[in-house]
């Protein structure tokens, strides 16, 4: 598959997906328009989901995210759980600072809502 | 004539970080969340006080830009997209304060929402907040509901709101959340 990578800026994140199975989010995501930012997040991950590979780490590392993106990013993990209802092995590994309870919070409501496995990792 | 230098005096005494009326967009309260970032940077040592702070920023002011009025009546009584934004701290607390235009009959439903929110302890606002994420589609403005609960959980109070009635179809929405500095 075709490599989507985004340079973070000050309002939006890093994103890396290549195709190796490895996807990552990372960084701040405020942007006033979270629907037009991650839209080729949306169409890259529709065509993984034709066909991916047996084994997808999704890793997320967001310092900030706005209420506009948290439905993104849901909207993501859904996508990345029809890989676990079709019995592939998948695992979201959420990452958050040691001191930033927010974020741990933000984790475990997202690891709630969703069927694959969810590791939440303080660093 | 504005007594300009009593004006910074009494914002100064005030620790006045941000204060700002005037037509809003999304271009300035990008500018203006940098800088009061780099502020905060300076003047709270706390990194999650710091966090809430910025975070309760962010969709406060981004929320007044989804939500601003611009009516050709509104023009008449004041020019443009016209808001207020104010920030300041005390010794306990940041003080966070907008202020934007409403159509009237667009209050029950926001005042019935916010007041919904500030009813909630903890555990049912975060609840609350999973129900909404997971099931409500993005209206056009944006946010979907989501703002002032993640305005209410991020800070720990509860939001103070008045609606002043300027016109048969206008009020002034007047919104407070004090987020706690950490000890």
């Amino acid at each position: 598959m075709e490599i989507l990578r985004i340079e973070p800026t000050n309002l939006t994140p890093f994103v890396l997906l290549d195709g190796s199975g490895n996807l990552e989010l990372s960084g701040r995501s405020i942007p006033e328009n979270s629907l037009e930012f991650y839209q080729p997040v949306y169409e890259w991950l529709d065509a993984y989901l034709e066909n991916p590979l047996d084994k997808t780490i999704f890793e997320v590392k967001l310092d900030y995210f706005n209420t506009s993106s948290s439905k993104c990013i849901l909207d993501i993990l859904k996508k990345i759980d029809k890989l676990e209802s079709k019995g592939l092995d998948v695992l979201v590994k959420w990452y958050y600072n040691e001191n930033d309870e927010d974020m741990k919070e933000a984790g475990e409501d997202y690891g709630d809502l969703l069927d694959a496995p969810f590791e939440l990792i303080a660093i | 004539m504005i007594d300009v230098f009593k004006q910074f005096q009494t914002f100064q005494k005030d620790n006045v970080i941000l204060s700002f009326r005037g037509e809003v967009s999304f271009d300035l309260v990008k500018a203006m969340l940098d800088n009061v970032e780099l502020r905060l940077d300076v003047i709270e040592p706390k990194l999650k006080t710091r966090k809430k702070v910025f975070n309760v920023l962010v969709e406060a002011y981004q929320n007044l830009c989804h939500h601003i009025e611009t009516g050709t009546e509104l023009a008449l009584i004041d020019q443009g997209k016209m808001a207020m934004m104010l920030l300041n701290y005390d010794k306990n607390c940041y003080n966070i304060v907008t202020g934007n235009y409403i159509m009237n009959h667009a209050i029950p439903k926001l005042e019935n929402w916010l007041n919904t929110i500030n009813s909630q302890d903890e555990k049912s606002l975060r609840d609350l907040y999973k129900e909404v994420l997971n099931n409500e589609t993005f209206s056009k403005k944006g946010g979907g509901g989501l703002g002032f609960i993640d305005i209410s959980r991020k800070s720990g109070s509860k939001m103070e709101f008045k609606f002043h009635k300027i016109s048969k179809d206008y009020s002034f929405f007047e919104f407070k959340i004090k987020v706690p500095k950490e000890n």
